[in-house]
């Protein structure tokens, strides 16, 4: 059996059993580039020396525990929180789906897909884009009477309508079911074939960060304590060729981890 | 015997059976000469008041100079609270300069301005609308305020990482938000302007509801008093009405009104 992580890949050599000797080179033009990214609120500071890029059409994954930063990282590169005096770029067109939904609930699912859109033709926009997530026979109907599932779907569509470069997704399957969160793996990945934008996706679950990334880049105490390129194709091989990385990446978030008893306790605790 | 026993079950739960009954014993009071007609007129009088006032026009013709004024003093207030909401609620130095303004409007007793609104305005309409007026401000404001205050950061913040202008956040997640506090405070704003309607007809008033009660107050003609507070506590129902129809045409997208 191979590795499939590509040693040499992992940019940052501050976690002991990583090493590292070439820096990380994105294969093609940066979308989003962070460079010695510090934020804090007030004397806590929540991220320091930040340097982080994100290629077009990567798919990146951000895994870190509660606190570690990482809906700062997200916030910042939604553009959300104020960047002065830093040195970040982040592309034009960005859209996040957050944990929860946060649909427009006077609004029906289509309304709410088409919110800012500009175009004549936005509610054919929006029929495609709920179409795509298999919502085409919820257009008139109203958030509040959506599942939970079908909400962050929705989330998916208003996000994907906009055709953003950055697509940044928050925890956006945390609150759902198993079987749930397994489709969603699915058609987030099958709509990020089809569209092709960069992603950062927030996670602390270890086997979805594995099941989806490019990239998994490990945040601990605001800063990247490391990061692996997973080159293997997707798919349940995947997951299997992964192991020894899975092990490694539950070993830097902190657990004590022997058995698959230990990652669902790491899911339960470390919601934040 | 069992049928009986299930008639007085029913009878037993029925909301309607007290009042009904309360109705007889005062007509059967008036009847037999225990309530004299100065003091409480019997039911069917009332009922016979209502119906010859109606016909002859009296009652229609009061009801309506009221109704204007409520309808007038409202549009007034309800505008005037609104508009200082939004300001208030919208931006923060609205918020320094309105609010403590409006804290200190809320302090003081609308009724207690009768004299001053006197003063001011002279014994016509004016007195009358300005009080209804100046009462249904602070309900809507209050309201409002607080709605466009309370909505949920999260949407809003959702709307901003879709790029939607200010202007966008206002007309899509700030004002609808709001609008189920606006309609409490619609609510509110209804129930007190009749309340105020009320004490602003004592003012002198040549027609009207007031001037209807004043009148049979002169004259002890208790069956046309208690014609008018019916027609009160009816304006004070179909306000609530409205105001129910308005929130289930408005607010259909809530689960309660959604599952029906």
């Amino acid at each position: 059996m191979t590795y499939p992580i590509e040693k040499d890949s992992a940019m940052d050599a501050r976690l002991t059993h990583f090493t590292a000797p070439a820096s990380f080179v994105a294969p093609a033009e940066p979308v989003v580039r962070l460079n010695d990214f510090t934020r804090s609120f007030g004397d806590t500071t929540i991220i320091s020396g930040l340097d982080l890029e994100i290629a077009a059409g990567e798919f990146v994954v951000l895994l870190g525990r509660s606190g570690s930063g990482k809906t700062t990282l997200l916030r910042t590169l939604a553009g959300l929180d104020p960047v002065e005096g830093q040195d970040v770029t982040i592309p034009k067109s960005r859209a996040v789906v957050f944990q929860d939904a946060r649909l427009l609930p006077w609004k029906k699912v289509w309304r709410n897909v088409a919110l800012g859109l500009k175009a004549n033709d936005s509610r054919q926009l929006a029929e495609d884009a709920l179409q795509e997530v298999g919502l085409g026979h919820r257009l008139e109907a109203w958030p509040l009477t959506l599942s939970g599932g079908e909400a962050q779907r929705v989330a998916l569509a208003r996000a994907l309508v906009r055709e953003p470069q950055l697509l940044l997704l928050d925890e956006p399957f945390a609150a759902l079911d198993a079987l749930t969160r397994l489709r969603m793996h699915e058609l987030v990945l099958s709509l990020w074939r089809r569209h092709r934008p960069a992603v950062l996706m927030v996670t602390h679950d270890v086997d979805e960060a594995i099941a989806l990334a490019d990239r998994v880049v490990l945040l601990d105490g605001g800063r990247i304590v490391a990061q692996e390129r997973i080159t293997a194709p997707r798919g349940a091989e995947r997951a299997v060729i992964a192991a020894p990385l899975r092990q490694r990446l539950l070993n830097a978030l902190g657990g004590v981890v022997e058995e698959q008893a230990e990652i669902v306790a790491l899911h339960a605790g470390a919601r934040p | 015997m069992s049928r009986l026993k299930q008639l007085s079950r029913s009878l037993g739960a029925a909301r309607w059976l007290s009042p009904l009954l309360l109705l007889a014993v005062l007509e059967a009071g008036s009847r037999a000469g225990f309530i004299p007609e100065r003091t409480l007129a019997a039911p069917s009088q009332v009922i016979a008041t209502l119906w010859s006032m109606t016909v002859s026009g009296e009652l229609t013709d009061n009801l309506i100079v009221s109704a204007l004024r409520v309808l007038a003093g409202l549009a007034i207030g309800i505008t005037t609270g609104v508009v200082l909401a939004l300001v208030a609620g919208l931006s923060r130095s609205g918020e320094a300069a309105v609010d403590p303004l409006m804290q200190i409007k809320r302090t003081i007793p609308t009724l207690a301005l009768t004299p001053l609104f006197i003063v001011w305005f002279g014994i016509g309409e004016t007195p009358k609308i300005a009080l209804i007026a100046f009462a249904s401000i602070f309900p809507v404001y209050l309201n409002l305020y607080s709605g466009i205050r309370g909505i949920d950061v999260r949407l809003l913040e959702s709307a901003r990482s879709f790029g939607l202008s200010r202007i966008g956040q206002v007309v899509h997640v700030i004002l609808p938000g709001a609008l189920p506090s606006l309609l409490v405070g619609l609510r509110y704003s209804l129930s007190v302007s009749v309340l105020v309607l009320v004490v602003a007809e004592q003012i002198n008033a040549t027609a009207g509801l007031g001037y209807l009660i004043n009148n049979a107050r002169d004259f002890m003609r208790t069956d046309i008093i208690l014609v008018c507070l019916m027609i009160y506590a009816a304006l004070g129902l179909i306000a609530d009405g409205l105001v129910r129809a308005i929130e289930n045409r408005a607010l259909v997208w809530r689960p309660a009104m959604v599952s029906q």
